[in-house]
């Protein structure tokens, strides 16, 4: 099989606060516990990167230099910044990091600043992915966000002036927020003159202290159509600027995809570091997952074990799914001839004439290219051809 | 331990009795304990509730099937043999109080002395005196301190026209007054006069007839005439079969086998014959060597009342409906089903009911016995419609109902009769204007409550007439009804229509002026069920071509995941998994996928009650 990408992804578990909608593996306390803190972590990715080296080789897994590295969270940039640089070279160490090789991390407005972002520059990294949100206080607030406009716009600056890339990543459909309110937002995001924009619908999940309000109706719940009007206002203003989709959430000018981001959607390997970060094999057909807790996950390292939660091993059901998951969402679409194969079936002449009349979808060079109704509906549409070819 | 043994007890020592009672009035709490205190079962081995075997039946407190015991009970040093025959006590269940009147030559009236006589005992009273059967009026539960037995034993009085020293006094409870009862259906109830000589054919009847997993069928006999022996071929009179005896007996109060039964005297009689239409209820089994000549009067069959199909949610599960229903068929002569289709829910069965009891009983049944999965649509009664070129149909299902003009639209009539305090008066009127009831006469039972005589259509009354029955009166009324006629009425057919095609389940026969509450409920319900979808979906009721009701279903805009990087592929991918068999439990319709919980949820009955809904009522009317 010919070797594909090799991407590294780092999870920093920390915030300074937790924001009332975020459901992801972060922890506001600085110490985790099981030698987990925020001043040891860095040397803790490290040791795991060093087992997961020598997994690989048990494996016979000779991945290539690295074709991009992602530092996400959490709050990545609550570390020092030294300690961001310090992982990359550990990263450069052990499997080499590739000529012009995409280097990001996200960061939150106000944590960082033009200091900060000189010393990630210096120590490797070319690209700044900032949680902006929104433009509009009262929305940054029903989201709890601590940062205002003034700090994106000085940030996006000094990254600019540094020769940093920048993408910035907006919400929409927070409680509360009008029309207008997102029209402002996708407005300021377009004059910071970035060429990369992320857009998500807020997703809502039960457990958290925005879901429980509006469980007890203290906070209106999110409207399916209210979104859908937003994501077209979005694709529209956008596009109208000179960015264009590329997956069913991003935007770029071409030629600044996240290249990172790509490979999850290509299916590339992938090593994930930290705790509940996720890994891909394509080789192996192979998904694991790190155990969600610092503390368990550090114990695990310090036994020198793979601090692996659980892994599952691709069917070719799975695979099937995941091709029309990843391939519907992107705008170079999905590869029907490579999707029968692996299907070994076709999919009948009336699915895709139906995609073409209900104008989810457009047929072009052997490939499924979701129209912007089929973005909005690409959930019932990776149904749909699945469900077309039996799988 | 009994002396007088099965086949040779004289009849002239045998009492055959049942117990009429209303639901809770406390006849099986009677009934265990006669059963103690005749020393069949010992203290130790009281179940609660001895007599009342399905487990649906000890947990409603009612009775649905009939039961026979032989109860030894000596007065004055000589033993006689009781035979307690179990009776149901809802209204749906009078063809089997019917039957179980016909084995007895007494009757014990049991009325709770905290509540007074219902109107559904009332009824099955007046049965029991037209099979002229003695009475023997109890009160029961006379230990509560909320009882008022002075009262309600003028009540009774009145009725039966006895003196109210007469109405005996007991507590099933304490067992107080329960040994007097005894002794009162030795003195009272007359011994049965069958043909006992001993060349005399045998004559038995056919009471009721159980399926028991062990056993197969169980058939309970009542001795008329004559005797049968256990190893004696038997012939059933009407269906003309023989049949190879494997076990006769009596239940005392588990089945006992014994050599023969005699004149008199109740047991039952297991052939082996697995196939349930073997043992018919209602006919006469003579012996194959000397038979009898002329059959016993049989019962007349029950016509079903209600009507409503039945569908398993899985088809897969059609053909175990089937046996089930074959099953509960054996001991259920007044269920009939057929095979039925329907384009929304696939293979099932018509079924036929006495009322919306029997229904709801046997669905239950087919559940919690069987294990199936169903969806039963709203029950219907039968209507005969004679078009304008004389054409005629009997309509059993709303979707049969003719396209056409229309002549005339007969509807089935009951005669209600309903028991209330008196000062819910004014409200069960209103409640059965509303219901196009039409008034007959009134009387007082007592000072404080009054029988109220109605006609009122059936219709009206299987939807959910109890239930509002008893909210208005605060549970103190009780109804009873039977067929009394039928009339022609402005009845039409409603069909509600999911993206311009109609859902035969969901079809309804109803008067014209609730027509449009009808379909303006059924068309917001649907709307609030079904799911949005990619495509726009108009929800109608109509009358015809003409519509009545609509409501749209808007399409769907968004049904997209945010975002789908590392962990999140695996997540979508277990989210589409879960999707995919959530498909399974949907049912196209055109194009249109409807959940099976919206079928079961549209087809559940409430009344109109937010505002939206009555706005809308109101409207549709007056565009009419």
């Amino acid at each position: 099989m010919a070797q594909v990408p090799y991407e590294v992804y780092v999870h920093v578990p920390f915030c300074l606060r937790r924001c009332g909608y975020c459901d992801f593996n972060t922890y506001t306390a600085v110490d985790l516990g099981g030698g987990v803190s925020r001043s040891s972590y860095a040397d803790m990715a490290m040791r795991e990167m060093d087992l997961v080296k020598e997994w690989q080789l048990s494996h016979d897994l000779h991945e290539p230099p690295a074709h991009t590295i992602f530092f996400g969270g959490g709050t990545p940039t609550i570390l020092p910044a030294h300690d961001l640089v310090r992982l990359v070279a550990h990263i450069r160490d052990l499997w080499g990091i590739e000529e012009g090789a995409e280097v990001t991390t996200e960061a939150n407005p106000d944590t960082v600043d033009a200091a900060y972002l000189a010393e990630l520059q210096d120590g490797g990294f070319n690209r700044i992915s900032f949680g902006m949100q929104s433009a509009v206080p009262h929305v940054l607030k029903t989201l709890d966000r601590t940062h205002n406009q003034e700090n994106v716009v000085s940030n996006v600056d000094a990254a600019r002036r540094l020769g940093l890339r920048s993408s910035v990543d907006l919400i929409y459909g927070t409680p509360g927020e009008s029309v207008e309110d997102w029209r402002t937002s996708v407005e300021a995001a377009l004059e910071l003159d970035v060429d990369h924009i992320s857009a998500y619908a807020l997703a809502l999940e039960p457990t958290t202290k925005m879901g429980r309000m509006i469980a007890s109706g203290r906070l209106p719940e999110p409207d399916d159509d209210d979104e859908a009007t937003k994501y077209e206002i979005a694709d529209e203003l956008f596009s109208q600027a000179g960015l264009e989709w590329y997956e069913v959430s991003n935007w770029c000018r071409p030629g600044n995809e996240s290249e990172h981001n790509l490979g999850y959607w290509r299916n590339v390997d992938w090593a994930g570091i930290g705790p509940g970060a996720h890994s891909h094999y394509n080789g192996l057909a192979l998904r694991s997952w790190d155990i969600h807790h610092p503390k368990m996950w550090g114990t695990s390292i310090t036994q020198k074990r793979v601090p692996w939660a659980d892994s599952e091993t691709l069917d070719s059901t799975m695979c099937i799914e995941e091709m029309a998951i990843l391939g519907l969402r992107m705008r170079e679409g999905l590869d029907i001839a490579a999707f029968e194969k692996a299907a070994g079936m076709s999919i009948p002449d009336v699915t895709l004439a139906e995609f073409e009349r209900e104008k989810l979808a457009t047929i072009k060079n052997g490939r499924i290219i979701a129209t912007r109704r089929g973005r909005l509906l690409n959930d019932a549409m990776i149904a749909q051809v699945v469900a077309a070819v039996g799988a | 331990m009994a002396q007088n043994q099965p086949g040779s007890t004289d009849q002239s020592l045998v009492r055959n009795f049942c117990i009429i009672a209303h639901i809770d009035h406390g006849k099986s709490t009677v009934a265990d304990r006669i059963l103690q205190l005749s020393g069949i079962v010992e203290q130790r081995e009281m179940r609660d509730r001895f007599l009342d075997r399905m487990d649906i039946e000890q947990e409603r407190g009612i009775t649905i099937k009939s039961q026979a015991v032989r109860v030894p009970w000596t007065v004055d040093g000589t033993e006689y043999t009781l035979g307690m025959i179990d009776t149901p006590g809802h209204v749906d269940f009078s063809y089997e109080v019917s039957r179980s009147l016909a084995a007895c030559e007494g009757a014990v009236l049991l009325v709770d002395a905290t509540q007074g006589i219902e109107a559904q005992t009332l009824s099955n009273l007046y049965m029991a005196m037209d099979h002229d059967l003695a009475i023997i009026p109890v009160l029961n539960k006379i230990d509560l301190p909320s009882a008022e037995p002075d009262k309600h034993a003028d009540e009774i009085a009145g009725l039966l026209g006895v003196d109210p020293s007469e109405v005996l006094r007991v507590s099933g409870k304490t067992g107080d007054g329960v040994a007097e009862l005894l002794n009162r259906i030795v003195a009272e109830v007359p011994a049965p006069k069958g043909q006992d000589a001993p060349d005399s054919p045998a004559r038995a009847l056919i009471f009721d007839s159980v399926y028991d997993s062990y056993r197969g069928i169980v058939t309970y006999i009542r001795m008329v005439d004559g005797e049968l022996k256990s190893r004696q071929k038997i012939r059933m009179m009407g269906l003309g079969t023989v049949h190879d005896p494997i076990e006769l007996g009596v239940i005392s109060p588990e089945m006992q086998p014994t050599k023969a039964l005699g004149a008199g005297e109740v047991g039952y009689i297991i052939t082996g014959v697995k196939d349930v239409s073997q043992s018919k209820v209602g006919d006469t089994i003579t012996a194959e060597v000397a038979p009898a000549e002329e059959p016993l009067a049989g019962y007349r069959d029950p016509q079903p009342m209600v009507y409503a199909g039945l569908f398993p949610i899985d088809n897969a599960q059609f053909p175990d409906l089937r046996d089930a229903l074959d099953k509960l068929k054996l001991n259920d002569a007044a269920l009939v089903y057929e095979p039925e289709t329907s384009v929304a829910l696939g293979f099932g069965f018509r079924c036929g009911f006495l009322g919306l009891l029997h229904m709801e009983i046997v669905s239950e049944r087919l559940r919690r016995e069987f294990g199936l999965d169903l969806i039963s649509t709203a029950p219907s009664v039968t209507y005969d419609v004679v078009m304008e070129d004389r054409s005629e149909h009997h309509v059993t299902n709303p979707s049969e109902f003719p396209e056409g003009k229309v002549r005339s639209v007969t509807e089935p009539m009951v005669a209600a009769d309903i028991i209330l305090p008196k000062e819910f008066i004014g409200s069960v009127m209103e409640l059965c204007q509303e219901h196009r009831g039409n008034m007959g006469t009134m009387e007082y039972i007592s000072p404080e409550r009054v029988e109220m005589h109605y006609t009122i259509p059936l219709a009206e009354i299987v939807f959910d007439f109890f239930d509002q029955l008893k909210s208005r009166t605060k549970g103190y009324a009780s109804l009873d009804y039977h067929e009394s006629g039928e009339q022609t009425a402005d009845l039409v057919k409603v069909d509600i229509l999911i993206q311009g095609e109609t859902v035969d389940a969901f079809s309804a026969i109803v008067h014209r002026d609730k027509a449009y509450s009808y379909g303006v409920m059924m068309t917001k319900k649907l709307r609030e069920l079904i799911p949005r979808q990619q495509f726009e979906i108009p929800i109608q009721a109509a009358i015809g071509s003409r519509i009545i009701a609509r409501e749209n279903i808007r399409a769907l805009r968004k049904d997209v995941l945010a975002k789908c990087y590392g962990g999140d592929i695996t997540r979508k991918r277990k989210l589409l998994e879960k999707q995919k068999a959530g498909k399974k439990r949907m049912k196209m319709l055109g194009h249109v996928e409807v959940p099976q919980e919206a079928f079961i949820a549209a087809l559940a009955t409430d009344e109109p009650t937010d505002r939206d809904t009555k706005d809308k009522i109101r409207a549709a009317q007056k565009a009419s």
